[in-house]
């Protein structure tokens, strides 16, 4: 039975559609923006009509930036693939290292085991800058300055502790008699892991992965520091964007909603996934 | 030879002593009850002898090899948990088969062996369905097939009929000696319901204190509680008690409930002096209009299944009951009558040790 009064389907409409209004206004705002050329943005009064040109998005693909100084060389579509490499590679070495320690930290009980897993989150209570500059000089010794797997390991520090204490989390909530009785049943140790701990706590690993995908993405400071210009993501390669002759604002607003784009389509395809509820009903609450 | 065996197991979390030296063997295809209150360690002790839980020390012997360092899917046995514990992402036909999987059984054996158990529990209608589907009756089934599918030697059941309702249970402790009996393996069977125990088992091992304070046939758990705590756990209407001395006069002897003088089997002379608790079954006190017995009135009367229970109170001042069958003359409320008690269903136990005295 429908108890809302249409008062209150009203109001409730209302209050959705100013949330709604709220959150996707720079979102249309960009995307309004990324077909309008830089002179049409930036005229007073700031219309709402213009005629729409794809000539932002042709120049990132093309690479050539053409501004009122002259022809520009743009690495834009190649920023977009480092920040595609450097964050998927980064969750999938996250998730390789991190699901297991987290399953160590939820079920074992080992000296110093909280020590080591509040440590490994306190490395993002850091400022980064106060890591970079040390860390600067041992990659500058170790070889590993803009290369992938320098950038690779230091996304560590992003992905690691997110992923490690959300899915340490999701473990401590499966009930261990579930793997007790597949143990009994005749199964080892890793089959029990591999074959209940893993699917049960996937919703939770699915939710991790996803959150360490978009903060890796978002990163700017170990990028731009650690990596020069063929190794950047889209974030450092934003300032491109900044030329002599003026801010590019056609162009950025069409590198943002380029770089949306991946993480937007993960989040969609993880949404199934973090669903939760999955062990509900498997044991008596 | 034992089927199984814990020798001197103790288990402690820090300083906390949750049992100490347990000591307990079953010979092959035995049911053996553990009983015990919440709290005692029942739970601890199935999941030792399945290897998911260290001991602090001593061992637990399979077929007479100590297990130590066997490593629980090594140990051929059958688990069903108090809560289940059913793989949620698996159907119930899959969580059946698990254990036949894990054996690496041919897939037409897996097959048949999950539709003997489903037929045997009941289920096979089901088996399609998830863990989330079934209701709390067809989980505990499914849990219980799947401890069943590989017809291990051992069998652990953790209170299966914990969490299912009155009827089911009732239809189970019908059924489940019948089939337990038919896996022809050793059972420990975990329960805090005194009914169940009497029903399953070849032998009760009572968990009280930390330790087993008597291990034995139902009928000598009831007739013969070693401890006044094991008189006390077994029996609805529990058993009648009150605190007492032993005198003797001459060749007889008597306890004194509240100012009146009972006479007890002149064999307990030898405890002259002794504080007790005197303790008698309800269904072993007889009511009668005679010049002998205890002075009593009757308090209330409560019919309870095919007995009546009738809360009588001494002219002292002790409340006690007596169970009688309902075909027998049930007083009214208010009646005056005289009380004795059967030698069979009394008992005295010391009051300082709680254990029984020879009568």
């Amino acid at each position: 039975m429908d108890h809302t009064s249409p008062l209150e389907k009203l109001i409730r409409a209302a209050l959705l559609a100013i949330v709604i209004i709220f959150f996707m206004f720079p979102i249309a705002w960009i995307v309004l923006m990324s077909f309008q050329t830089n002179e049409s943005i930036l005229r007073i009064p700031p219309s709402l009509i213009f005629t729409p040109t794809i000539e932002n998005y042709v120049a990132l693909i093309t690479g050539e930036m053409r501004t009122a100084a002259g022809s520009l060389k743009l690495d834009f579509m190649r920023n977009l693939w480092n920040s595609v490499l450097l964050s998927s590679a980064s969750v999938a070495v996250s998730l390789l290292l991190g699901v297991p320690a987290a399953y160590a930290f939820a079920r074992f009980k080992f000296r110093l085991g909280e020590d080591i897993a509040f440590t490994l989150l306190s490395f993002r209570f850091a400022p980064p800058l106060l890591v970079l500059l040390p860390l600067s000089l041992y990659f500058k010794t170790l070889g590993l300055t803009n290369t992938y797997i320098g950038l690779i390991w230091v996304y560590q520090l992003i992905c690691l502790p997110l992923i490690l204490w959300i899915v340490r989390g999701y473990f401590e909530d499966l009930s261990p008699d579930i793997e007790h009785a597949h143990r009994i049943a005749g199964y080892n140790w890793f089959q029990t892991f591999w074959k209940i701990a893993i699917p049960l706590a996937l919703p939770g690993i699915a939710a991790a992965g996803l959150l360490a995908f978009i903060f890796a993405w978002n990163n700017f400071v170990f990028a731009l520091v650690l990596a020069s210009a063929d190794k950047q993501p889209v974030t450092v390669g934003a300032l491109a964007f900044v030329t002599a002759s003026g801010i590019q604002y056609g162009q950025i607003a069409a590198a943002i909603i380029f770089s949306i784009i991946p993480t937007f389509v993960l989040a969609m395809f993880a949404q199934r996934y973090l669903v939760e509820g999955l062990s509900l009903g498997a044991v008596k609450g | 030879m034992n089927q199984l065996a814990i020798r001197s197991l103790s288990k402690s979390f820090g300083a906390f002593k949750v049992f100490e030296g347990l000591n307990l063997a079953a010979d092959s295809g035995e049911i053996v009850v553990i009983f015990g209150g919440s709290g005692t360690g029942k739970t601890i002790l199935l999941r030792m002898i399945a290897g998911v839980e260290e001991p602090t020390s001593g061992h637990v012997e399979i077929a007479g090899e100590n297990a130590t360092d066997v490593a629980p899917e090594h140990r051929g046995i059958g688990m069903a948990f108090q809560n289940f514990a059913l793989f949620p992402h698996m159907s119930a036909s899959e969580n059946i088969a698990a254990p036949l999987r894990a054996a690496r059984a041919a897939e037409a054996e897996v097959e048949s062996g999950v539709s003997r158990v489903a037929r045997l529990l009941k289920i096979d209608h089901v088996l399609g369905h998830t863990p989330r589907e079934l209701s709390n009756g067809q989980k505990q089934r499914t849990a219980l097939a799947r401890a069943l599918a590989a017809e291990p030697k051992i069998l652990l059941l953790d209170d299966p009929l914990r969490n299912v309702d009155a009827k089911l249970r009732f239809e189970m402790r019908l059924e489940l000696p019948r089939l337990l009996r038919q896996s022809g393996a050793t059972v420990l069977y975990v329960t805090q319901d005194y009914k169940e125990a009497m029903a399953l088992a070849d032998r009760i091992a009572v968990l009280s204190g930390g330790k087993f304070v008597q291990v034995a046939a139902p009928e000598d758990i009831y007739m013969a509680p070693a401890t006044l705590t094991v008189a006390k756990l077994f029996g609805d209407p529990s058993i009648n008690m009150v605190e007492t001395t032993v005198r003797t006069a001459g060749k007889s002897a008597t306890v004194d409930i509240l100012g009146e003088s009972v006479e007890i089997p002149a064999s307990y002379a030898a405890y002259a002096g002794r504080k007790v608790a005197f303790c008698v079954r309800p269904e072993a006190v007889s009511l009668a209009h005679k010049s002998d017995g205890l002075h009593c009135e009757v308090q209330a009367v409560t019919p309870l299944n095919e007995r009546v229970v009738l809360l009588l109170k001494s002219t002292g001042g002790w409340e006690f009951l007596s169970s009688l069958p309902s075909s027998a003359a049930i007083p009214t409320t208010g009646e005056k009558l005289r009380a004795s008690f059967a030698s069979k269903g009394t008992h005295l136990f010391d009051l300082e040790t709680g254990e029984r005295l020879d009568g």
